[in-house]
């Protein structure tokens, strides 16, 4: 079960796996996620699904290696099995009716924006694409991107790769040269959704953020992805992960991302050693 | 000649200052000469009101005449005949209320043990060398068994019984349900879950992990395409409740439901956990049920130095367990009274720093019969707190009812079943929290095994 069929490296921290889950493959729909574990007491981790092959009985997820489970994931080669992986969790893209989206994706947040944009230009919307990094080494999906959007911006921190700059100054150029959007899609690292919603606010343009706040179930159980949207409550992974980004409190998101910082990275680094050790 | 002691034979409990450091057991339970002693306590009375009290009808004079004649395994046979989960009964039921409330020594002293002596005969039988069950012939039905704690593990094991192909799908990694994420490894070891689910699957039970029902297939999926005869609704009450309280989203504020996963479920507790928990040096548990009890008192094991559960009502209306507040209260939990947060505080970086609460004086009897708690003005003060757990309750997930057309719940999400658990849609049963909102291990299990019944016979009805 849960076997890898293939895997890949997009850059050097970022990596494509496909999974053998038929079950989940045949319900995945683009904005949803799995939750997944690495070995037997591992941690339960989410990942936005990446793609889906409903045929083959397969999903596919991009994932970062940023922390002790990320790590462990990277090491698992082709053949080799997950413990867990559970879903399709979470609600689907809305992308019904919409004509024309600028969808924004920052760093490994692109693996997400990728589905939701294959998806709104396969139904015929016009997509234009802005992906942002910070440098041209991080630069994934370029390919992907370019042949499922009518027009795509790539931007770097640097200046290495496409243009130099941040994904809203490209956002702001598209809408001051006279583009109009029915909705943004921006999905990335939180200060990236923050001030792409403060920008489309200044204009009035619809604007969902896809959130991934620290979770366990992923089924609404726990309540420890809950954040506050138009002062309201929600749990990201049953009312979400998808929402009004003019409406959601991000200062907290972010403060609430950051609890349990100091063992994340603790972990990151006691498993490094780990793997080091092994390598030896 | 009966025992004619007024007291229960007492059994042995681990220190409250060695045990309030791990996770251990704290019961130890009976030996078996404690539990011989215990047994002759019974009058073995005809009408048997022990057992009228029990939601799932043991005959309890019966298996406690087997246990002071010391015929353990006939105890447990007469045990198992009513009830699937005896280990995990004997300890976490709220005997009290049940089946010790009605016995007759209860009136002059302390009622028998029941409990106890439960909990020993389960004890013993599971020590034994473990005899393979008689398969039982296939009545050629299948069902399906949604949710592994303890409603669904007493359908399927009833449906077992009678022959039926069972499939228990659980959402989470491991099946048990609140008996594997919300009781602690200290109140009921998570080898007793793993043993009583092996029992099950040695008499032929399929368990599906990863199972999340309404998104990985639907109950239509089951009944259409899976090709199941019937469905067995028993996904609890797992949907933490807050209280919608200004600073309720601080670092350091958890669901009790989230606390207690990362520390059961995800074992955050041992050194080498890869899920922590962060939990401070001083920790407020707003609540008075089993769930709250649980929380403090995983603080404490997990390093806190002051731990307050905060109650509205007062101590005699605590809902927990006689036995888990007792243990609480020895290891040093304190405990307030008549008072109701109203606000967490927290500092710049959003960390919790404390909680203001108001004093709460009872006022008229409630439509629960209990005394509704009313503040008192000018009454607040602030207690000071890195960690705060909120216990309050849970109400039924939304997702069974959102993705499957036809049925039938109430306003606040419990899902509309007779007595026999038959809901609004034919071939879909339900049973336990999910039903009746939160409420205890046994009337979930009492209300899985009656399911069970109407279960068998709607599916022979249907060939």
């Amino acid at each position: 079960m849960f076997e890898i069929l293939k895997k890949e490296n997009l850059c050097a921290s970022v990596v494509r796996m496909t999974i053998d889950a038929p079950l989940v493959a045949a319900k995945a729909q683009p904005g949803q996620f799995v939750i997944l574990r690495v070995a037997p007491d591992g941690e339960r981790i989410p990942l936005t699904v990446a793609d889906y092959d409903r045929a083959a009985g397969t999903v596919t997820v991009i994932f970062q290696t940023v922390g002790a489970t990320t790590l462990a994931l990277s090491y698992k080669e082709v053949g080799e099995c997950l413990t867990d992986f559970v879903g399709p969790l979470g609600r689907a893209t809305d992308t019904a009716g919409l004509r024309k989206v600028a969808v924004i994706g920052g760093g490994v947040g692109c693996a997400i924006a990728l589905p939701v944009a294959k998806k709104l230009y396969e139904q015929g919307t016009v997509v234009h694409c802005v992906c942002g990094f910070r440098s041209g080494e991080q630069v994934i999906l370029q390919d992907e991107f370019f042949s499922h959007s009518h027009k795509l911006i790539t931007m770097t921190d640097d200046g290495s790769f496409g243009e130099q700059g941040l994904v809203t100054d490209a956002l702001r150029r598209l809408i001051e040269s006279g583009e109009t959007y029915d909705e943004v899609i921006a999905i990335g690292p939180i200060p990236m959704m923050k001030f792409v919603s403060l920008l489309t606010a200044e204009y009035g343009i619809k604007t969902v953020v896809s959130m991934n706040p620290i979770m366990i179930d992923g089924t609404g159980m726990c309540g420890g992805c809950r954040l506050t949207v138009g002062g309201q409550v929600k749990f990201a992974c049953v009312d979400g992960p998808e929402f009004d980004g003019h409406q959601v409190d991000f200062d907290e998101v972010m403060q609430r991302s950051r609890l349990y910082q100091e063992n994340e990275r603790h972990a990151y680094e006691q498993a490094c050693h780990l793997f080091q050790k092994e390598v030896q | 000649m009966p025992n004619l002691n007024v007291n229960k034979t007492p059994m042995a409990v681990r220190d409250p200052l060695e045990r309030g450091r791990d996770f251990g057991e704290v019961a130890q339970g009976y030996t078996a000469q404690q539990a011989m002693e215990e047994a002759a306590r019974c009058l073995q009375c005809k009408h048997k009101p022990c057992t009228g009290g029990c939601p799932v009808q043991v005959d309890i004079p019966a298996f406690i005449r087997l246990v002071a004649e010391g015929d353990f395994a006939g105890a447990y046979e007469v045990i198992a005949r009513a009830s699937s989960l005896p280990a995990v009964c004997g300890r976490v039921c709220p005997q009290e209320n049940q089946c010790e409330k009605h016995c007759v020594r209860g009136v002059k002293g302390e009622p028998v043990a029941i409990g106890r002596l439960e909990r020993f005969v389960a004890d013993w039988h599971n020590s034994q060398p473990i005899h393979p069950a008689q398969p039982v012939p296939s009545n050629g039905h299948r069902a399906a068994v949604i949710g592994s704690g303890p409603a669904g593990l007493a359908c399927a094991g009833e449906l077992l019984k009678k022959g039926c192909d069972v499939t228990l799908f659980e959402a989470l990694h491991t099946p048990g349900g609140v008996l594997v994420y919300g009781i602690p490894e200290f109140r009921l070891p998570k080898k007793i879950v793993e043993q009583e689910i092996a029992l099950l699957k040695s008499r032929g039970l399929k368990v599906m992990t990863n199972m999340v029902i309404g998104k990985v297939l639907s109950i239509d999926d089951l009944l259409d395409e899976q090709g199941f005869d019937a469905v067995f609704v028993g996904t609890g009450a797992g949907l933490p409740r807050f209280m919608n309280i200004p600073g309720e989203n601080l670092g350091g504020v958890y669901s009790a439901n989230e606390f207690l996963t990362r520390v059961n479920l995800m074992k955050a507790y041992l050194p080498n956990s890869v899920t922590p928990i962060r939990c401070g040096k001083r920790v407020v548990v707003v609540g008075g049920g089993n769930v709250a009890m649980d929380a403090a008192r995983c603080a404490l094991r997990l390093g806190a130095q002051e731990v307050s559960v905060v109650y509205r009502r007062s101590a005699e209306e605590l809902p927990a367990r006689a036995e888990e507040v007792e243990h609480a209260m020895e290891e040093g939990i304190r405990f307030c009274f008549l008072t109701n947060p109203v606000e967490i505080l927290g500092d710049e970086n959003r960390l919790v720093t404390g909680i203001r609460c108001v004093e709460m004086e009872l006022g008229e009897p409630d439509t629960s019969g209990r005394r509704r708690p009313v503040e008192k003005t000018d009454s607040d003060f602030i207690l000071r707190a890195d960690t705060v757990i909120m216990a309050i309750g849970t109400s039924p997930n939304p997702l069974i009812k959102s993705t499957t057309e036809g049925l039938e719940t109430q306003r606040w999400g419990g899902i509309v079943a007779d007595e026999w658990g038959a809901t609004s849609r034919q071939g879909v049963f339900a049973g336990g929290d999910a039903v009746t909102g939160a409420a205890t291990v046994i009337l979930a299990m009492g209300a899985g095994k009656k399911a069970a019944a109407a279960m068998d016979e709607y599916m022979r009805s249907k060939t």
